[in-house]
């Protein structure tokens, strides 16, 4: 029965069928615009549990296949299709975009058009997971640019630059990163038309394909530039602090949640599993690049003072985990990649809402301003505390597994780069430690006293961040077996692991 | 119910307070007085399963080892289980943790009656004691480190229970963070089991390493796990935050920062003593490790003021006493202290505590005095702890501490032998000069004390009972049968002989007498030593200054260098993309002056931009 059903599709368009509801809806009907917006999100999330649930572990590779044919002439068709490394994704789309329209819920200027723009959004990054067509994956990408833009220069917030800065550089940056990402992918196309003489837009496709190895480095260097723009790559990363301090809360917590794991995403679907070689060769300067965000960005963490840059630079520093875990290029540093971008994604959606909702009281992130939070807004602090634990991987929370799973893979072909990495585990304590201590904890403040704790929609981001949070962190082993599965057959298709052997020079120094 | 079953459910003894907590955290913390109750229960019915499950091990001559998991985490070449390996020594701590656990839970039952966090404080002792149990249960390095973690951040909340003081809020801080890098080097020891051996299992891994004969990366791997164990112990010099951690609440402290949690890094070296007993080298660091902590933080306590310090540095001390012993090769005895230390310690605090509920948080050792009559219970019970602690015989701190002396004289360690006896003389002062200022001391305290209620000193009466009879099982009485049963084939297991015991009893004895001359009959006046030696007490008195040069550090290396990097970060890295989008707006402002408008100008280009698509598809050989 869901073999023939096109469940993806629905998932996927779900949020624009709301959009496209909304838009008939009259302006000054906030309420029933956000029940649409819930409901169809809640729709797409529900839809994604069971793709997660139904999905057919035993059997593996894509699955929920849907192909339609669309431009012959160069290969392109609408096709979707989902393993165990697109689900964990979209899953997390799901929840985060969920979430975010509950972390919108007090928005009061341009609720249509805001709303419109953020249901778009979520197909948007939702679409870069769901299709196996590299032309389709480039067209969703594009598709985020547009409403990112306008989210941030209409609805965000201004401090140390303006959100016209950010939403600008949000913008260009993303541009930029498509333009390295566009000349790899028509490389690619070409090439691939020569060697096979058909045009091909299929990811499984182009990856049987042997191309050559200097087109292969060439090319992933490209497709590196472009997604590690995206990942914030170091010395790459200047748009995201500056962009989620610019950005309304929904923007940030979908931004940093999951469009910035397109970066990653791509870098494995696409990247290795079409450009071995390539990735082989360019990913010794994608581990050094990983220790800059790492060590550079949770080092500039302990100097800020601002809410939303905190988390900003903290999400640069844990995406240098992500990138040492696919440039180690083995089976448990890319299940580990793969997981810790789906525990980032809801740690740092988490953190966002909660920042987003005490700046829309306070009217100030600054952590001078506050102190002794815990004593007027339990509920808050626990979702801070729940999500700064998260960010230093404490074990029993789901970010543990990740970088823990990452450490041993990485460590195999990067000794001493990996030791410098574990030194993220101390930096990023402290800088965790310090902020939530000087918020949530202190003697209590009386200016904050009328300030009301979460209640009602509020809490809908804490209870569903939070459970996945816990859940994963508990009870890791399924989640990381669908990953595993995913991240398998692309290991041995590409011959990886005969690769490894030859990175693996033996000892231990 | 046969003894088998016991095993096999042993894992209840962990899951049982976690569920608690999980209960309590989410359904019941409007309750606190139900919270409580669920809190004790389930630790309670812990505590028999412990005992049942240590009637099982040492059922048998040999004592059984028991193991059994589940995967938790696994994928080709990594593998991390959630198991259980039960043999004596798990055995041992799955008793001393639980029982210690319910009697400090009961207790808090009268100390924090009034607090209005009564529910979370109960949700993080359950948490607490499922994390300990849990550390203590496990078959391998993975599960080990994931509850050494959550040992960790129960800590982090309890010291920050009253978390509207800024000094509670530093304090949890600083003992997490500085617990982190105790870890760092634990993890990073762990990576390197992994990638050597394959795998983490216990079992396995003491397979593996017959075989292995590099020295030198062996003697890393020690030391980086012994990394950990210096932060969670708080060896120096790690050993900072363990004093600030007193800012919990007194059971708090007895509980964790005496009995347990900070003997977790004694038993890490007891759990993985094959890897440490393979290199020399490593356990002559440990030896000297502990050794030193134990003379440097008995010599800080001889001078401290406040009575929970006071008991602080002495859990310093005596821990790097169980360090020492690991180090020497002594790992039964260190074991055997370190059981026996639990049920003393725990009770110090908790006397110490009762004085402190009953002199409305007074602290002061100088503003306490002549508590004996007002107080008999908890002086009675606090004289017991101390003799205990003292190694006055026939009490447990005893046995425990002469067989540690004895181990290092064995293992050829004269130094660490007289060093020993030294801590073993000032133990005895500075805890006597405690108990004769608090309890007998001419001082008045300000208002009323009062004896506490029931419900705190049947604790103490229980605690002070084990702490005079803990240490039988490891004297002659019993046949040495602690050392019997809790081993390793390559420890060394030495009976203290009759002259160390001689010994070591009448340097306890003096230095009682010292203190009695010092502190009750006034024979000697105190502030003339002091100034004698003004520098050294100086010194003493601010704790080896560590604390200032630490600061200073983070100051001046890792804020400043933070601060320098965020202006690079703005400066450079971010200017140097301002200047990329101000050259692209420059340059869309030249070529504008292209688009005049001419339709043959656009024809022009547009024939350039033909003839060039088409020479590169000639270059490349495109078809069509």
């Amino acid at each position: 029965m869901l073999s023939n059903f096109p469940v993806l599709s629905l998932a996927l368009f779900m949020p624009v069928i709301g959009a496209i509801i909304i838009i008939c809806l009259p302006k000054a009907e906030t309420r029933p615009i956000k029940y649409v917006a819930a409901v169809s999100t809640f729709i797409s999330l529900a839809l994604s549990i069971l793709v997660f649930i139904a999905y057919d572990r035993v059997q593996g590779g894509m699955q929920f296949i849907e192909h339609i044919p669309w431009i012959a002439d160069l290969g392109v068709s609408y096709a979707l299709g989902v393993d165990g490394i697109s689900i964990p994704l979209m899953l997390l789309t799901n929840l985060i975009g969920f979430s975010a329209v509950y972390a919108s819920w007090h928005v009061a200027d341009r609720v249509k058009e805001f709303f419109i723009l953020l249901l778009i959004l979520i197909s948007g990054v939702m679409g870069t997971f769901l299709t196996t067509d590299l032309f389709i994956f480039f067209l969703f990408y594009e598709v985020v640019v547009i409403p990112i833009y306008l989210l941030v220069i209409m609805w965000g917030s201004s401090k140390r630059v303006s959100k016209e800065y950010a939403g600008m550089k949000l913008t260009i940056y993303l541009l930029m990163g498509s333009a390295f990402l566009l000349t790899g992918l028509i490389a690619l196309f070409i090439k691939a038309y020569t060697l096979s003489g058909v045009p091909s837009m299929d990811i499984a496709t182009l990856s049987g394909l042997e191309f050559p190895l200097e087109f292969q480095i060439w090319v992933f260097a490209f497709m590196a530039l472009g997604f590690g723009t995206l990942l914030s790559m170091f010395p790459f990363h200047a748009w995201s602090p500056d962009g989620y301090a610019g950005a309304p809360t929904a923007v940030s917590m979908i931004h940093a949640g999951v469009l910035k794991k397109i970066g990653g995403y791509g870098l494995i679907r696409i990247g290795i599993y079409i450009l071995p070689l390539g990735a082989k060769f360019i990913a010794p300067v994608i581990a050094v690049l990983a220790i800059g965000n790492i060590v550079y960005a949770a080092m500039i963490c302990l100097s800020q003072k601002d809410l939303k840059y905190i988390v900003g630079y903290s999400s640069v520093s844990h995406m240098g985990y992500v990138l040492i875990g696919i440039a180690a290029l083995n089976l448990v540093s890319l299940n580990g990649a793969v997981i810790m971008m789906f525990a980032h994604g809801v740690m740092a959606a988490l953190f966002f809402a909660m920042i987003g909702n005490l700046y829309e009281k306070s009217h100030t992130r600054n952590v001078d301003d506050f102190g002794g939070l815990a004593h007027q807004m339990p509920r808050l602090a626990t979702g801070f505390m729940l999500a700064g634990l998260a960010s230093l991987g404490l074990p029993g929370l789901v970010n543990f597994v990740g970088e823990f799973t990452i450490f041993i893979g990485a460590f195999r072909n990067y000794r001493v780069l990996t030791i410098i990495a574990v030194l993220g585990i101390v930096l990023t304590a402290v800088y965790i430690l310090r902020t939530l201590g000087d918020v949530l904890f202190g003697p209590r403040r009386e200016e904050w006293d009328e300030l009301q704790d979460l209640r009602g929609p509020e809490l809908v981001p804490l209870i569903v961040l939070g459970s996945v949070i816990i859940l994963g962190g508990l009870y890791p082993l399924d989640i990381m077996n669908l990953i595993n599965g995913g991240v398998e057959q692309i290991v041995n298709q590409t011959g990886l692991h005969n690769i490894q052997a030859a990175l693996w020079t033996g000892g231990i120094f | 119910m046969s003894l088998k079953f016991f095993l096999e459910n042993a894992w209840l003894i962990a899951l049982l307070p976690f569920l608690s907590f999980a209960i309590i955290g989410l359904y019941l913390h409007r309750w606190p007085k139900i919270s409580a109750c669920l809190s004790i229960v389930s630790i309670g019915i812990s505590l028999v399963l412990a005992l049942g499950t240590a009637f099982a091990v040492f059922a048998t001559k040999e004592g059984v080892v028991y193991e059994a998991a589940m995967r938790w985490l696994d994928m080709p070449g990594l593998r991390v289980d959630m198991g259980m390996l039960l043999d004596p020594l798990a055995a041992v701590m799955l008793i001393v943790v639980t029982l210690v656990a319910l009697l400090v839970q009961v207790y808090s039952l009268g100390y924090m009656h009034d607090d209005p966090g009564l529910a979370s404080y109960y949700a993080y002792q359950s948490l607490f004691a499922a994390s300990m149990l849990g550390l203590v249960l496990a078959n391998n390095f993975g599960q080990l480190y994931i509850f050494w973690e959550l040992v960790g951040v129960c800590s982090y909340f309890l010291i920050g229970f009253w978390f509207g003081r800024d000094s509670a809020k530093e304090a949890a801080k600083k003992a997490f963070i500085t617990n982190r890098v105790g870890d760092f080097a634990f993890l990073l020891g762990i990576l390197f089991l992994q990638l050597l051996f394959g795998s983490l299992n216990y079992g396995s891994l003491a397979t593996a390493l017959e075989g292995f004969n590099n020295s030198a990366v062996l003697l890393i791997v020690a030391l980086l796990l012994f990394g950990g164990s210096i932060g969670k112990s708080a060896q120096f010099p790690l050993h900072v935050w363990l004093p600030d951690a007193m800012e919990g609440p007194t059971p708090v402290s007895a509980l964790i920062h005496a009995a347990t949690m900070v003997a977790a890094g004694v038993y890490l070296i007891a759990r993985a003593f094959f890897i440490f007993s393979a290199s020399p080298e490593a356990m002559l660091v440990i030896a000297v490790v502990g050794g030193f902590t134990a003379l440097f933080a008995a010599s800080i306590a001889l001078v401290q003021n406040d009575i929970k310090r006071i008991l602080a540095y002495s859990t310093l001390s005596q821990l790097g006493y169980m360090i020492m012993a690991m180090g020497t090769g002594a790992m039964s005895a260190s074991i055997f202290h370190l059981m026996t230390h639990a049920f003393f310690k725990s009770l110090l605090f908790l006397a110490a505590g009762s004085v402190i509920h009953a002199l409305a948080n007074e602290q002061d050792i100088f503003k306490m005095g002549n508590l004996y009559h007002k107080m008999p219970v908890t002086a009675g019970t606090f004289i017991v702890g101390a003799l205990a602690l003292s190694g006055i015989p026939p009490l447990s701190g005893f046995w425990s501490k002469d067989e540690i002396l004895a181990g290092t004289l064995s293992s050829g360690h004269i130094f660490l032998y007289v060093l020993g006896l030294l801590v073993a003389f000032m133990t005895a002062f500075y805890m006597f000069r405690l108990v004769f200022v608090v309890f007998f001391g001419s001082n008045e305290a300000q208002g009323h004390p009062h004896e506490s209620p029931w419900i705190m000193t049947t604790p103490l009466a229980i605690l002070a009972g084990v702490s005079v009879v803990a240490g039988f099982p490891g004297s002659p009485l019993m046949h040495y049968a602690f050392g019997h049963y809790v081993n390793s084939p390559a420890a060394l297991h030495v009976v203290p002989g009759a002259l160390t015991m001689i010994i070591s009893t009448l340097l306890a004895l003096s230095g009682i007498g010292l203190a009695w001359a010092m502190y009750q009959q006034k024979l000697l006046e105190p502030r003339l030593l002091v100034d004698k030696v003004p520098q050294f007490y100086k010194l003493l008195i601010n704790k080896y200054y560590i604390d200032e040069i630490y600061a200073w550090i983070v100051a001046r290396a890792v804020d400043a260098t933070a601060a320098w990097l965020f202006w690079v970060d703005i400066n450079i890295v971010n200017r140097l993309v301002n200047n990329i989008a101000f050259f692209t707006g420059r340059s869309g402002e030249t070529l504008r002056y292209t688009e005049d408008g001419q339709v043959q100008s656009y024809a022009l280009y547009m024939f350039g931009g033909i003839i060039v698509i088409l020479a590169a598809a000639l270059y490349l050989g495109l078809p069509g």
